[in-house]
């Protein structure tokens, strides 16, 4: 009994820091729509800034005050971070497609990764203990940090203060206010520009706020803002987006689990969680406390787009050189020329697929390195314990990756918009703790080795071959789908489901057998990784694998199928002298930013519309 | 007081308001007539910078203001109420009016929400019910406190009586004559000649977004052609 209720006070302090950042995530997405992927860093920021407070205030305002002064500060120091990243990367971007927001909070995250590697250091950070509340308390004989108790006892009257400003202030009513109908609040006389900064400098505080109330029990490290990203979606997809008692509920529920998670199945803990999440979202879509969302007012809102239309005369002839070239290139080219080439071929059937679903399905798929991952582990798996031949695990790879895509495509193809995209991501981060967990199977990060191919296809230059072959097949295939009837349908629902509905299309069929369409392509991908390389590990799965391919996607340039194979082309090419850089991240960070901001068709769409602009390219060419 | 010289709106690539030229005089109620869809809302949209004037001006008072966004607008003293009422269905009344309030304003009537209240009894007693629990007439009646709160010195208000029950729409009448012996400019659209003859000194109508009449109530009486041309009857 004992040892139960002391797990439960546990979980219960685990929930205050995961109730901060959800509470605040849900209040910026509540007002402005955006759902901030950058909150994460937001929670990093204040455990870090708070570790640096409390080295200084205690010697200053003494040992109390200079620990809660330290943490008061923080909010206000990371709150004014908050407001300056939302006048310069969100503002110019508010009418913009999802898409767009959302990949530039990841800019967000990358320049705040490496500001933080120059400011604090490649080393994890201990956090200070609290003062006076170093020992702990008996209860039933268990024994329970003080600090615990301290958390629990402030967390409701953190909500209730949250409640208070969203119920009883002015500024709570323009809030929710602005919820409703941003416009009309505007043409009564109220500067939104300022709500929205006001509601993102809260938001950003009160992530920082939960980074800095759990130093004492943890610390600050460079992987926090990652980390967190997991459960917090969880926490809000359950809770419903935009509710703080939900946001508030689910911690508690999450935290607690958790607790109990390391004590009965220390196995399973990440899993578990998603678990829960997944059986909320059948009985409730919407979470616990949320409500369906209006569907119009934040769909995709780019410019109109011009129709795709098949390649012309000079285009066929263009891609026609391309491949020869590529298919004579062993003749001339170092192996590790060709090494690089097959690694981009590979991105580039991986970012295709992904392009598919975004840009002709109008899907925010934010979890598609599950599918990469996936694939290249269900090969690996039939390698590893079946001693399958190359020939047939290979199949396996987009098979096993079309089976998982069918599986996730059914809690969420249901969903649209920023809900799609943050279960996407929740369910490919279960993907990826399954594989880092389940040991026994997996190996967990030892990753799974020696995934040769046949005799016939190894060496650089066959391999080359068998890449390139398999790569072109695939996008080309896509094109073909795209060019369909299957691919006109997908591309009316996108741009209105209503009106394809009136049609006769079953929009969610069609998308949901697009999403695992997507999910082969990517595992065709991972399967040719898989082989390449010789092996593959967790890493494969991570939220900075699916990440890579948005961005890639998006720096080719969303609307045309070619933008992610040019995009992964020169992502491939910039990144192997750019990760030489020290702070790379912070450069490609602001690259992606002021891509969002000053070239938002990305590298394709520009450059077309330069060369429309020189009389180079005609109107009829597009792709 | 107010000025509109050649407005042009558009939505997208539909051409909506075309060269429309009108002015309101201070402490004047003007009617705007027209059919369904001849472009009253845009007009109004177009003097709050909801919808962006593609060339042309509006101005208040002197002050140019196309291209500024609405909440200046608004803060310079327009009050809009539009046909749709936008209610913040999940805030109660006294919150709604809360959305609205602003500071005094010089030359203007100041309100308070007792003020409002006494305008529109109804609204005292359901001041504490959310604004999806009221009817549709209450509805129209928050939204026009609900600007009022605002204290403007014009006052737009796009088609008040539409789906509204008799009763109401005589209160709503009495109120806007309240109004105007305090002195507020109004600019009322219509397609109720009937209600607008009772409350307007005067009567715009504007057809595919270009003006077809300006003059008095006794002038277009004088011409039942324009009256059977533009109006629905
Ligand atoms: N949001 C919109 N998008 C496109 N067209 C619109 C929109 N709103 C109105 N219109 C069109 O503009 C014209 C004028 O509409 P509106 O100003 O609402 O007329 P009224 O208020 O006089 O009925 C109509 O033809 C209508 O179909
Ligand atoms: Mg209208």
């Amino acid at each position: 009994m004992g040892f139960f209720i002391a797990q439960l006070l546990t979980g219960l302090a685990n929930a205050a820091a995961l109730f901060l950042v959800a509470s605040g995530l849900s209040l910026i997405f509540g007002v402005t729509r955006i759902v901030n992927f950058a909150h994460g860093s937001f929670y990093m920021l204040g455990a870090y800034v708070g570790i640096t407070l409390m080295g200084v205030l205690p010697g200053v305002l003494g040992p109390h005050f200079g620990f809660w002064g330290a943490i008061v500060l923080t909010g206000l120091i990371v709150g004014l971070a908050g407001a300056l990243v939302e006048i310069v990367v969100l503002r110019p971007i508010y009418r913009a497609p999802e898409l767009f927001q959302l990949v530039a909070t990841f800019g967000v995250i990358l320049v705040v990764q490496d500001l933080a590697l120059m400011v604090w250091g490649a080393e994890d950070q201990m956090g200070p203990r609290a003062p006076g509340l170093r020992g702990v308390f008996r209860i039933l004989g268990e024994p329970i940090p003080k600090y615990d108790i301290v958390l629990i006892c402030i967390t409701p009257f953190i909500l209730l203060a949250l409640w208070a400003l969203i119920a009883k202030t002015r500024l709570g009513v323009l809030v929710r206010a602005a919820t409703q109908d941003r416009e009309m609040v505007a043409a009564l006389g109220v500067n939104q520009r300022w709500l929205f900064t006001g509601v993102f400098a809260l938001g950003s505080a009160l992530a920082s706020w939960g980074g800095a109330l759990q130093l004492p029990k943890g610390g600050a490290d460079l992987l926090m803002d990652f980390n967190i990203i997991g459960p917090l979606f969880v926490v809000t997809v359950i809770g419903g987006m935009g509710s703080l008692p939900g946001a508030f509920i689910a911690a508690v529920l999450i935290s607690v689990l958790n607790v109990f998670g390391v004590a009965y199945m220390p196995q399973s803990t990440l899993v578990l969680m998603f678990v829960v999440m997944a059986i909320v979202l059948i009985v409730r879509p919407y979470g616990l406390l949320g409500k369906e969302e209006v569907a119009g007012e934040h769909g995709q809102s780019g410019a109109p787009e011009t129709p795709i239309r098949p390649f012309g005369q000079r285009g066929k002839i263009a891609v026609a050189g391309l491949l020869l070239v590529l298919a004579l290139l062993p003749l001339v080219t170092q192996p590790f020329a060709l090494v690089l080439l097959t690694d981009i071929v590979i991105f580039a059937l991986f970012a295709a697929s992904l392009q598919f679903i975004l840009g002709t399905g109008g899907l925010v798929s934010f979890g598609h390195a599950a599918f990469y991952g996936g694939g290249a582990y269900a090969a690996a798996l039939m390698v590893t314990y079946a001693k399958t031949p190359m020939e047939i695990a290979f199949l396996f790879a987009p098979l096993g990756a079309g089976m998982l895509a069918l599986v996730i495509g059914w809690f969420c193809i249901r969903l649209s918009g920023v809900y799609f995209a943050m279960l996407t991501l929740a369910f490919s981060q279960l993907v990826w703790s399954l594989v880092f967990q389940w040991r026994a199977v997996t190996r967990g990060d030892d990753g799974l080795i020696d995934i040769w191919p046949s005799a016939w296809l190894s060496g650089t230059v066959p391999y080359y071959y068998f890449t390139l072959v398999v790569g072109v097949l695939g996008i080309l295939f896509l094109r073909t789908v795209i060019h369909a009837p299957f691919g006109y349908a997908l591309r009316a629902g996108r741009d209105s489901a209503r009106q394809a509905e009136a049609m006769g299309i079953d929009v969610k069929r069609v998308q949901y057998v697009a999403f695992a369409l997507a999910g082969a392509l990517a595992g065709l991908a991972g399967g040719l990784f898989v082989f390449a390389k010789g092996s593959v590990f967790p890493t494969e799965l991570e939220i900075g694998k699916s990440f890579d391919a948005l961005i890639v996607v998006f720096l080719g340039g969303v609307k045309t199928l070619s933008g992610g194979i040019v995009g992964a082309s020169f992502m491939a090419a910039v990144e192997d002298w750019l990760t030489r850089l020290h702070y790379w991240r912070l450069l490609l960070g602001l690259l992606i930013i002021a891509v969002v901001i000053l070239a938002p068709e990305g590298i394709v769409g520009s450059a077309r519309r330069l060369g429309l602009r020189l009389g180079l390219v005609k109107h009829t060419e597009a792709d | 007081m107010l000025e509109l010289r050649d407005v042009n709106s558009f939505y997208g690539k539909a051409h909506i308001l075309q060269d429309l030229s009108f002015s309101v005089g201070c402490g004047e109620v003007v009617a705007l007539l027209g059919r369904n869809g001849a472009g009253k809302s845009t007009t109004m949209k177009s003097i709050i910078q909801i919808v962006r004037p593609r060339s042309g001006s509006v101005t208040l008072a002197g002050r140019e203001l196309v291209g500024q966004p609405s909440y200046r607008v608004a803060r310079s003293g327009i009050g809009y109420v539009p046909e749709d009422r936008r209610i913040f269905t999940a805030l109660t009344v006294l919150e709604n009016l809360e959305v609205g309030r602003q500071p005094r304003r010089d030359g203007a009537p100041f309100w308070t929400v007792d003020a409002l209240f006494e305008l529109f009894p109804n609204l005292y007693e359901r001041r504490n019910r959310l604004g999806k629990a009221m009817s549709g007439g209450e509805q129209q009646m928050l939204t026009i406190a609900r600007t009022l709160m605002g204290n403007p010195s014009l006052l737009l208000l796009d088609e008040p009586s539409e789906g509204i029950a008799p009763v109401i729409v005589e209160q709503m009448a009495h109120a806007i004559l309240r109004l105007k012996a305090q002195g507020l400019t109004v600019m009322i659209s219509e397609q109720n000649l009937h209600f607008a003859r009772v409350v307007a000194d005067r009567a715009i109508i504007i057809e595919s977004g270009a003006k077809k009449f300006d003059g008095s109530f006794e002038e277009l009486a004088a011409k039942p052609e324009i009256r059977d041309a533009y109006l629905a009857v």
